[in-house]
Formats: structure tokens, sequence, C-alpha cells
């Protein structure tokens, strides 16, 4: 009994710092961002105008403003702004030269990081600079291209919902391929139209919603969950049993995570993928696929039979 | 005897290509990515779609034809004493034919299908067809779809059904052109599908 209530009290006491571990996760808005919210917090922002002796009021620019909630719910929600931006915006106007100042790539801080060594992200590196958009661009586009420094949280890696970290994902791709103004950042030439270029894949809204653009256009590796090797259009997956089977590449990687789980619980090929969507040729059953052989064979094996009596007793 | 009308000989061979069809596309769908493969993946797709539609046109004009005409009369039976008259049937296939006994049923005015024949086309075609056809057609809306059925994903659940179902037709096809071969000789109820007489 005093054993029990031992335990019990432990249990408890290791409730209560687990509970203040979680408090603690909350970030404290830092004073030194509110500073800058108050101006990039906002569609406009007011400022003391020396020459005319009186405060004014003016638009920002749209694509300077960033949302505090988004903010503080991504990656970098711990950092000041001036972490990763000099110093020297606490005042403004801002110096002329601080637009020209370079910014911090993810290797600089992540590389040999062992916090998030999982995360492979020398792998993740050499990948992306094999990709298209490396080989095929200046220095131009960088990770910040795709990881809005301001907004990218990840997905892929936490979310239960397959659903969700589709929409993320794609996204990621169409903040570019689905929009002229920030492809010309990269590209003068003419964008391609995405619904066009994928006109030869039927249901494409649906298979647009179900799996993701890197599915198709990536070529996977074991060492890291999302893959960055994104390759030239002519090696995209085009035929349909890559997916549509029950050895789908989608196992190793949308469903990456889930696919070990559950396949045996239910019998299924593709558990992991039933739970989600359902996809053509993916989806046997492995009791009923034996089952129907057994029935089919039998049904065969009588009429054989009855075949060969009929010409027997002739 | 004149037996087969001309839109039953119609309907059902545009019904047997029809099915064939389906059968083999569905099968190469369900097969995708293995070594065993009828037809691409992507015409099946197109295929299986187009003949489903097909089908459901084909199945509801026997509806209506069946319904408007005499031939809907051998549909009808009694169910009193049917299980007997069937079982009579079975042992005639199982044993009689070898023993050149005579049909127990023989086709007659006023009775086309023998007892089994009934109950095996009254149970696909008013059946395992509508099943077929509804979830084939409900699969063609999948956003229509309810979310989960019975804990599993709606869709995945009429696909079972769809799959279940088809595969008993399969089953179905080949014992009946089996059982066909057993008329007077074995070509002469193919024979009778084609001009109509018995
Ligand atoms: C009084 C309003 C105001 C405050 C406070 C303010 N900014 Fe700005 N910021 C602006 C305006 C307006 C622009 C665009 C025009 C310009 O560059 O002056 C801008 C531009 C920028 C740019 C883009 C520079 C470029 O052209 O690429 C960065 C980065 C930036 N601010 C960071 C910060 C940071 C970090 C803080 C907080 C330490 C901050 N700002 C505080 C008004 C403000
Ligand atoms: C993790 C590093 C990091 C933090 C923290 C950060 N930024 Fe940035 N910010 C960047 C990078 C990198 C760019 C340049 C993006 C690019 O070139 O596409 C940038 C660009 C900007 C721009 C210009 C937008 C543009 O599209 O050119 C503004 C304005 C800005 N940051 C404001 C802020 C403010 C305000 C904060 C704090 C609330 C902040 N940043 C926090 C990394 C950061
Ligand atoms: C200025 C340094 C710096 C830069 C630049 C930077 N990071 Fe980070 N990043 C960090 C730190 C520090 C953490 C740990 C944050 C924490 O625990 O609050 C982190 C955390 C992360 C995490 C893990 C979040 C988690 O919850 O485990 C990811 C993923 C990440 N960064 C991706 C990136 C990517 C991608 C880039 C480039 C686009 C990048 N970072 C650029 C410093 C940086
Ligand atoms: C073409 C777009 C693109 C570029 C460029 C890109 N990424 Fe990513 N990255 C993605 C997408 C999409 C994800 C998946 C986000 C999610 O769902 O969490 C991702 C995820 C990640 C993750 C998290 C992976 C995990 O295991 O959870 C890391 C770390 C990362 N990227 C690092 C980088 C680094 C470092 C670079 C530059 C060398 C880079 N990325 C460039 C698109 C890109
Ligand atoms: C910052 C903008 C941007 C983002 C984000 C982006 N792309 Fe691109 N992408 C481009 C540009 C620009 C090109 C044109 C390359 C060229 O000039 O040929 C391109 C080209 C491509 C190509 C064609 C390569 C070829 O062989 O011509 C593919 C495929 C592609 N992107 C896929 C993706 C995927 C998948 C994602 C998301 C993970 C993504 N892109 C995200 C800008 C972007
Ligand atoms: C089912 C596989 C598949 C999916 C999913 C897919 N793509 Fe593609 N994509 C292809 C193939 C295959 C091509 C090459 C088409 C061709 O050459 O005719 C292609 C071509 C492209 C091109 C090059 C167009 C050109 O001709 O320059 C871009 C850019 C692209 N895709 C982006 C995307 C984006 C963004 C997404 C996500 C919204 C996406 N793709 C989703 C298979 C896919
Ligand atoms: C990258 C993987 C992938 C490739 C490649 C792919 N599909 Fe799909 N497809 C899917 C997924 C996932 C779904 C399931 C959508 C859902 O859950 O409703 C789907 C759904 C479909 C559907 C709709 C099924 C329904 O519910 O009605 C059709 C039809 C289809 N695919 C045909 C094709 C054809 C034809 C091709 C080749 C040209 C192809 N797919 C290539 C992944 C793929
Ligand atoms: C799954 C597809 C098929 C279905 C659902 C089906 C159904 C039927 C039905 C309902 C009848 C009775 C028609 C009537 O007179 O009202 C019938 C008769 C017949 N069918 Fe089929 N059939 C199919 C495929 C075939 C095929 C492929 C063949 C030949 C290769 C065939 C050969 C015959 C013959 C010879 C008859 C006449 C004998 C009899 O009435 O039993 N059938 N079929």
């Amino acid at each position: 009994m005093k054993k029990l209530l031992i335990i019990g009290l432990l249990f408890l006491l290791s409730m209560l710092l687990y509970a203040q571990e979680i408090s603690t996760e909350v970030i404290e808005h830092s004073a030194e961002n509110s500073k800058c919210f108050s101006c990039h917090g906002s569609s406009t922002y007011s400022y003391y105008n020396e020459v005319l002796e009186r405060y004014v009021t003016k638009r920002m620019n749209p694509y300077f403003i960033i949302d505090s909630m988004v903010y503080y719910d991504q990656n970098h929600r711990s950092f000041d702004c001036i972490d990763c931006h000099s110093y020297d915006f606490r005042t403004f106007p801002h110096d002329n030269t601080l637009r020209m100042e370079p910014m911090p790539s993810c290797l600089d801080c992540h590389e040999g990081d062992d916090a998030t060594a999982d995360f492979n992200f020398e792998i993740i590196n050499d990948e992306f600079h094999e990709s298209v958009h490396s080989t095929k661009h200046s220095e131009d586009f960088t990770c910040w291209m795709c990881h809005n420094p301001h907004s990218y949280k990840i997905v892929a890696r936490n979310s239960e919902n397959i659903k969700e970290t589709i929409v993320y994902d794609n996204n990621i791709c169409l903040s570019c391929h689905a929009d002229i103004n920030k492809y010309q950042l990269i590209s003068l030439n003419e964008k391609p139209n995405i619904i066009d270029k994928h006109d030869w894949l039927p249901n494409q809204f649906q298979h647009f919603a179900h799996v993701r653009c890197i599915e198709c256009h990536t070529h996977t590796s074991d060492n890291t969950l999302v893959a960055h090797h994104i390759q030239e259009k002519e090696k995209a997956v085009k035929k349909c049993v890559e997916c549509h089977s029950s050895s789908s590449t989608l196992l190793a990687s949308l469903y990456k995570f889930q696919a070990q789980e559950n396949r045996r619980k239910y019998g299924f090929f593709n558990a992991a993928i039933l739970s989600e969507a359902y996809m053509i040729g993916a989806n046997r059953n492995l009791y009923l696929n034996i089952l129907s052989f057994i029935i089919f064979g039998g049904v065969i094996l009588t009429i054989i039979v009855h075949i060969i009596l009929r010409i027997v007793l002739k | 005897m004149y037996i087969y009308p001309v839109w039953v000989r119609i309907w059902h061979l545009v019904n047997a290509l029809l099915i064939i069809a389906l059968v083999v596309t569905g099968l190469s769908l369900q097969y995708s990515g293995s070594d065993f493969i009828l037809m691409p993946f992507k015409s099946s797709v197109t295929i299986h779609n187009t003949s489903g539609l097909l089908l459901c046109a084909s199945f509801i004009y026997y509806l209506l034809a069946n319904h408007f005409t005499s031939n809907g009369q051998y549909y009808h039976f009694k169910s009193k004493g049917m299980i007997g008259r069937a079982l009579k049937q079975a042992r005639y296939y199982s044993y009689g034919v070898f023993k050149k006994e005579e049909p127990p049923f023989p086709v007659k005015v006023g009775r086309k299908f023998n007892p089994l024949q009934k109950l095996s086309y009254l149970f696909v075609m008013y059946l395992l067809m509508p099943a077929v056809i509804i979830t084939g057609i409900a699969m063609l809306f999948p956003d229509l779809l309810p979310d989960r059925i019975f804990g599993i994903l709606g869709i995945h659940f009429i696909d079972l059904i769809h799959i279940i179902t088809g595969f008993c037709l399969s089953v179905f096809l080949v014992v009946h052109i089996y059982i066909c071969t057993l008329g007077n000789t074995p070509s002469s109820n193919f024979k009778s599908m084609i001009n109509g007489w018995h």
C-alpha cells in the first residue's frame, strides 16, 4: 500500500514537472520585436517626420508585412528580428546600405548543430545543390526562397494529418509556380502554366490535393524525410503505376512515417495510404486476395472435372 | 420455338462485351504494377469508366424492357418448392447429365429458364448488377462520399463492395458460359442466343 502511495506521489510530481516544462515552452514575445512589429506588423505605419515636425502615416510595402501570429508559431519563433537582421534596423529611416547586408544561410547556423542533427541539413544542402533550382539559377535561389524566414514551420515531420502536409508543401512550390511576381525574382522567362503542363494527368485537382509536387519531381533518398533533389522535368514521374500499385512509391515519401504501422493489423497491402486516401491499385486486401484466388481456382477446377467426366462418360 | 426476342439478344451481346471489358480493365487496375499486366493503367481507367457508364445505361434498358415486355414473366417465381426444384436441377447438372438423363425442366412455352437459371439470373441481375453499378458510379464522385463508413474511409468501403461484387460477377460469368454448353449440344444454346430460336 505504502509503495503504491509513493509511486502515486512520484507520478503526480512528474506530471507537475512535465506541466511546468510545457509552460516554459511558451515563447516570451520579445520586447525588441514589438518595435519592429509596430511598423512591419500592419499595413500602415507612422513615424515622426523631422522636416514636417509631426507624425505621418504611410502605407507599408505589402511584401514587408509580417503577421506576428504566424511569426510566433514558426520554427524560429524564439528569435529576435535582429538575430538575423542588422542591429541598425532599430533606427528609422533604415540606413540605405542595410538592404545590401548579406543574410545568413541555414547552414551557417545548422551545420554540425546537434539539436537538429536528425534533419540532416548537410545532406539536404547537397541535394538542393544538385536540384534544377540550384543548377539552373544563380545564387539568388537560396533555401529562403522555399523556407519563408518569417513563417516556415515543420509540418511533414509533426503533422498527423497528411492532407495538411500536402497543402502546406504544395503551397511552397505554388508560391512561385502559381505566382508570376515571385517567379520573376528568379527568372524572367515565361512561367509555364502548371495546369496546362499537367494536362496528361487525369483528375488533376484531386491529384494535387492528395499528393505533393515533390512526389513526382524529386528523387527520394533514405537519409532525409523530405527529398530536396528536384529533377529536370524529363525525369519527373509520369507512370501511373509508380503510385497506383501495392508497391507505391508514396510509401517511401509521403507515407514514410505511417508505412510501417498497421499493415499487419488490417492485412491491407497499403494500410498506411488507405487510412488517408483511396488509391486505385494500391488498395488490395491480402486476405480477400487469397480468398478470391481460392474461390476462383475451385470454380475452374470443378468445371475441368465436369468437362473430363462429360468426355469420359460419353 | 422462338424464345429470345431481338432486343434480348442485342442487350445480351452488349452486356456481355461490356462486362468482359470491365473485368479485364478492372483486373489491370487492381493488379497494376505487378508483372501481370493486361492493359496499361491509364487506358484501363478510361475504358473501365466508360464501359461502366454504358453498362449502367444498358442495365436500365434491360430493366425497362423486362418491365414492359412479356420477357419479364420468366423472372417471376413461386417461392413454394423452389429449393426442391433447384436441387433437382443441381442434381441433374452434377449427376444426371453424365447418365444421359432427360433435363428435369426442359425449355417449353412459358418456361425459358430452369429453376437454377432463374435463381442465378435473378440474383445476378437484381442484386449484383445494381450493387456494382451503384458503387461504381459512387466512386466517380469521391468528394461526395461520406468521410468514414464503419470506421474506414468511405470511398474505401464502397470500393470493397465494388470489388467483391465485381469478383462475384466474374465467377458468374465463367460458370454461366460453362453451363450454357450443357444444352442439347455444347453449342446449341449459343446458337439460340444468336438466332433466337430454341
Ligand atoms: C517606423 C517604422 C519601422 C520600424 C520601427 C521598423 N521598420 Fe523596417 N522598414 C520600414 C519601412 C517603411 C521599410 C521599407 C522602406 C525602407 O527600407 O525604408 C522597412 C524595411 C525593412 C527591411 C527591408 C529592407 C530592404 O529593403 O530589403 C527590413 C529587413 C526591415 N525593415 C527590418 C526591420 C527590423 C528588424 C526592425 C526592428 C528592429 C524594423 N525594420 C523596424 C519601417 C520600419
Ligand atoms: C531566422 C532569421 C530571420 C529572422 C529571425 C527574421 N528575419 Fe526577416 N528576413 C530574413 C531573411 C533571410 C530575409 C531575406 C529573404 C529573402 O531574401 O528572400 C528577410 C527579409 C526580411 C524583410 C524583407 C522582406 C523581403 O521580402 O525582402 C523584412 C521586412 C524582414 N525580414 C523583417 C523582419 C522582422 C520585422 C523580423 C522580426 C519580427 C524578422 N525579419 C526576423 C531572416 C530573418
Ligand atoms: C541565425 C541562425 C539560424 C538560421 C540562419 C537558421 N536557423 Fe533554423 N534554427 C536555429 C536555432 C537556434 C534553432 C533552435 C530553435 C529553438 O529551439 O527555439 C533552429 C531550429 C530550426 C528547426 C527545428 C525546429 C524544431 O522545432 O525542432 C528547423 C527545421 C530549422 N531551424 C530550419 C531552418 C532552415 C530550413 C533554415 C534556412 C532556411 C534555418 N533553419 C536557418 C538557428 C537558425
Ligand atoms: C524548392 C523548395 C525548397 C528549397 C529550395 C529548400 N527546401 Fe527545404 N523543404 C521544402 C519543403 C516543401 C519541405 C517540407 C516542409 C514540411 O512539410 O515540413 C522542406 C523541409 C525542409 C526541412 C525539414 C525536413 C524534415 O525532416 O522535417 C529542412 C531541415 C529543410 N527543408 C532544409 C532546407 C535547406 C537547408 C535548404 C537549402 C539548402 C532547403 N531546405 C531548400 C522545400 C524546399
Ligand atoms: C522561388 C520560386 C520557386 C519555388 C518556390 C519553386 N520553384 Fe520550381 N522553378 C522556379 C523557376 C524560376 C524555374 C525555372 C527554371 C528554368 O529557368 O528553367 C523552376 C523550374 C522548376 C521545374 C522545371 C525544371 C526543368 O527541367 O525545367 C520543376 C519541375 C520545378 N521547378 C518544381 C518545383 C517544385 C516541386 C517546387 C516545390 C518544392 C518548386 N519548384 C518551387 C522557381 C521556383
Ligand atoms: C503525378 C506526378 C506529378 C505531380 C503530382 C506534379 N508534377 Fe509537375 N510534372 C510532372 C511531369 C511528368 C512533368 C513533365 C511534363 C512534360 O514534360 O510533359 C511535369 C512538369 C512540371 C514542370 C515543368 C513545366 C515545363 O514544361 O517547364 C513544373 C514547373 C512542374 N511540373 C511543377 C509542378 C508543381 C509545382 C507541382 C505541384 C503543384 C507538380 N508539378 C506536381 C509530374 C508531376
Ligand atoms: C504521385 C503519385 C500518383 C501518380 C503518379 C498518379 N496518381 Fe492517380 N492518384 C494518386 C492518389 C494519391 C490518388 C487518391 C486521391 C484520393 O484519395 O481521392 C489518386 C487518384 C486517382 C484517380 C481518382 C480515383 C477516384 O477516386 O475516382 C484516378 C482516376 C487516377 N488517380 C488516375 C491516375 C492516372 C491515369 C495516372 C497516370 C497518368 C495517375 N493517376 C498517376 C496518386 C498518383
Ligand atoms: C456477366 C455477363 C453476363 C450476364 C450478366 C448474362 C446474363 C444472362 C441472362 C440474364 C440471360 C437470360 C436472358 C433472357 O432470356 O432474358 C442470359 C442468357 C444467355 N447467355 Fe448470358 N450473360 C452474360 C454473359 C454471357 C456470355 C459472355 C455468354 C457467351 C459467351 C453468354 C451466353 C448466354 C447464352 C448462350 C444464353 C442463353 C441460355 C440461357 O438462357 O441460359 N452470356 N445471360
